[in-house]
């Protein structure tokens, strides 16, 4: 592979004329890395089928003047897969990474362990410059911000105006509508992620924000939980019990949400903006009354607080051309480039300014909503360890139906504390 | 070396077993042994103390700054938590299950082989295939064969039914994937077992008016009983360190995770090189109480001591 050539950069003379043969058709591969004066910066990000990405890594090649290349890896398709293949990497001190996609949850994980660089001076200036807020807080570890918000990402709530004339704006007006739609055995379930993975911490974690508390405290030393996640735990529990729960709730990740909504058996839809070009293209019949609103709120008195998604780029700290790396990461979240992940890939952008962007609000016709919940969004736990905090909260929370909100709530606050302390065994 | 001690009492004897040409034949085969043991030392023994070192300490990649010495509090947590005894009691079901399973198939197949009169090399062959194939790529055909609106098997059940997801439906798919596998290996130990049946001995029991049922019940199997020993402790220590299977076919979801698939999450999702080192150092400690347990067994009923009888 290409990543791997930067070891067998410089033959020496003395070598075998087997090896130099083996050596030339792997520099010949290489396409010439680093040997001129335009070394070749490889970005690792999640792999993206609409071309954005390739696209965004060409221009900056050729926009950078020749003082780099960009080279766009392709990660594993899972999370688990993608994290997995850059820490083993990068604990192997692997100089061969530079520029770094990373989850919105790995960011506090990677810099504890050392292994990307913070982000100082003119490079923090850019990255920071009409961001949007709660996408750097997921940047920054300890004060310090150590990637750049790329694309975020966000739940909305979609619902269908044939059935619900006014969208809800609380879970428990959301639930008696589902109810009074089964009493009119017209279709009424809640379309949400209930299975036992990342999607149920972030059901949790969005109403644990939303009922005003948070899963850690501050500083990531303790967890906080209390009141408001007994409140998010029971809400999970009373949905799952009412006739507003889809009979595969436990088994649901985002897709299968997705396809349920299309085939019409569902009258709400807790779910990224992914859904609306995918229901426009499925059923065309149903995209007709498919509309949507802001994640519900807990309190009525109180905004919701949706947790958000995305990948922040990073710094390798093994990166033999940081410096280049940095200016290169700024360039790949540019305006243009944001603008065209945006509309070509459907990633929602961290640059305030798009969100007036006429060419971007007419592909989203939700981005004011999108927008708004934004800037009242939750991040996930920022830890090291949120790894462990996650497993904790979906596997004590798996099956939604069997939540026992006060000791569940004890459950994951003890776990959490194990994992603080590196003791937590995960499943 | 007992002996040596006492060179008085059994000099005659002693003088035999080590004459000088004894103890040059052992220090030759000491030298012939050498390389093997050294390799041995540097890939085994030095991961293993590198293993129990690490599983006495706090060593977690996410805090390098946090690393310590803190004894056998990483093992407290293991054994405490419920993830383990989850993970192990999975492990000895499907230990337990598929090795049973293999053994009445396995034999099963080892007398047809035994048995067969023509085309003895390709029944041979042929029973021997599945255990040719590479067990990840074998088992991402099952994944595939399973997985509703792709596989063919899947089609043959009710539809919306996705066995992989569910607990029990999805470790009996694990056993069924490692039965497939590993009984042609049965089959072939078990099959050297029945070369050891003597052909007249069979014959006598015919004459004396034994049933084939008794026949196999009282000539066959006390006479292979060391071979099935031996089988049966090699596919159980092989099913007890089961990963590739359940890796691909539920990477662990559901409670479908074994030991290894626990100790590798948490070394390689987790990071944790304290409390993965401290699951590996448990597998191997019930590796090693396994293969005890077998050996004495083993050892009640070597050859030598049938003979005497």
């Amino acid at each position: 592979m290409h990543a791997r050539c930067g070891r067998h950069r410089r033959p020496r003379r003395a070598r075998a004329l087997l090896a130099l043969t083996v050596l030339a058709s792997t520099l010949a591969a290489c396409g010439g890395d680093d040997d001129g004066s335009r070394p070749t910066l490889n970005w690792y990000n999640f792999p993206d089928d609409s071309g954005a990405l390739q696209e965004a890594a060409d221009r900056c090649s050729r926009e950078s003047g020749g003082r780099y290349r960009i080279e766009y890896n392709k990660l594993p398709r899972a999370a688990d897969g993608q994290r997995q293949q850059m820490v083993r990497r990068l604990a192997a001190e692997d100089d061969s990474l530079d520029i770094l996609g990373l989850d919105v949850t790995w960011a506090a994980e990677f810099a504890e362990a050392r292994w990307i660089k913070e982000w100082t001076g003119e490079n923090k200036r850019r990255a920071t410059e009409g961001t949007l807020d709660v996408p750097l807080q997921t940047a920054t570890w300890k004060g310090k911000l150590y990637a750049v918000p790329y694309n975020t990402n966000i739940q909305l709530l979609w619902y269908r105006r044939d059935l619900v004339p006014k969208p809800p704006t609380t879970w428990a007006e959301m639930l008696d509508m589902s109810r009074d739609l089964a009493r009119q055995g017209k279709p009424h379930y809640v379309e949400i992620q209930g299975a036992q993975y990342e999607g149920l911490t972030v059901w949790f974690n969005s109403l644990v924000n939303s009922a005003g508390g948070s899963i850690l405290n501050p500083s990531a030393t303790e967890p906080s939980l209390g009141p408001p996640a007994v409140r998010a735990a029971s809400i999970m529990r009373d949905l799952a019990r009412s006739p507003a729960a889809d009979p595969s709730l436990p088994n649901q990740m985002e897709d299968q949400n997705r396809l349920a909504m299309e085939s019409g058996v569902a009258a709400f839809e807790i779910n990224y903006p992914f859904v609306y070009p995918s229901m426009r293209s499925n059923n065309p019949t149903l995209f007709k009354d498919f509309r949507w609103a802001v994640y519900p709120r807990v309190d009525a008195g109180r905004p919701s607080r949706p947790t958000i998604g995305g990948i922040d780029l990073a710094v390798s700290a093994y990166s033999r051309h940081p410096d280049l790396a940095f200016d290169a990461a700024l360039c790949l979240r540019d305006r243009e480039n944001q603008l065209g992940a945006a509309l070509k890939g459907g990633l929602p952008p961290t640059l305030r300014s798009l969100y007036d962007e006429p060419e971007f609000m007419k592909e989203y016709p939700f981005s004011k909503e999108v927008l708004a919940s934004l800037e009242s969004a939750s991040v996930r736990p920022l830890t090291p360890a949120y790894q462990n905090v996650s497993i904790a909260v979906s596997h004590t929370l798996s099956p939604p139906s069997g939540i026992r909100p006060d000791s569940d709530v004890s459950t994951i606050r003890e776990q959490i504390d194990k994992a603080l302390r590196s003791e937590g065994v995960i499943p | 070396m007992s002996t040596m001690a006492e060179p008085a009492k059994d000099e005659a004897q002693d003088t035999k077993a080590l004459s000088a040409g004894a103890r040059q034949e052992r220090r030759l085969g000491w030298l012939l042994c050498a390389p093997a043991v050294i390799v041995m030392l540097a890939v085994t023994a030095y991961p293993i103390c590198y293993a129990v070192y690490l599983s006495l300490q706090r060593y977690d990649l996410r805090f390098p700054d946090r690393a310590e010495f803190t004894g056998l509090s990483n093992y407290g947590a293991v054994l405490t938590s419920p993830f383990w005894w989850d993970a192990f009691w999975v492990t000895l079901f499907l230990t337990v299950v598929s090795v049973a399973i293999e053994l009445v198939l396995g034999m099963g197949l080892a007398l047809v082989m035994h048995r067969t009169l023509f085309a003895r090399g390709t029944v041979r062959t042929a029973v021997l295939i599945p255990y040719g194939i590479v067990t990840v790529v074998a088992a991402f055909s099952w994944q595939y064969a399973w997985t509703p609106e792709l596989g063919y098997l899947a089609g043959l059940l009710p539809s919306g039914e996705a066995p992989l997801t569910e607990q029990w439906p999805a470790l009996w798919l694990i056993i069924l994937a490692e039965v497939w596998k590993t009984t042609p290996f049965m089959a072939l130990l078990l099959l050297a077992g029945l070369a050891l049946v003597p052909e007249e001995t069979l014959r006598a029991a015919m004459v004396d008016g034994a049933t084939p049922w008794q026949r196999f019940t009282k000539v066959m199997l006390p006479l292979m009983k060391p071979a099935i020993l031996v089988a049966l402790l090699f596919r159980t220590l092989d099913a007890f360190r089961i990963f590739d299977n359940i890796y691909v076919l539920t990477a662990g979801a559901h409670g479908t995770g074994s030991l290894s698939i626990l100790g590798y999450d948490n070394l390689f999702t987790a990071l944790n090189l304290g409390i993965g080192s401290a699951i590996s150092v448990l597998i191997f400690l019930c590796v090693g109480i396994i293969a005890f347990t077998f050996v004495k067994l083993f050892g009640a009923a070597a050859p030598g001591a049938e003979v005497k009888r």
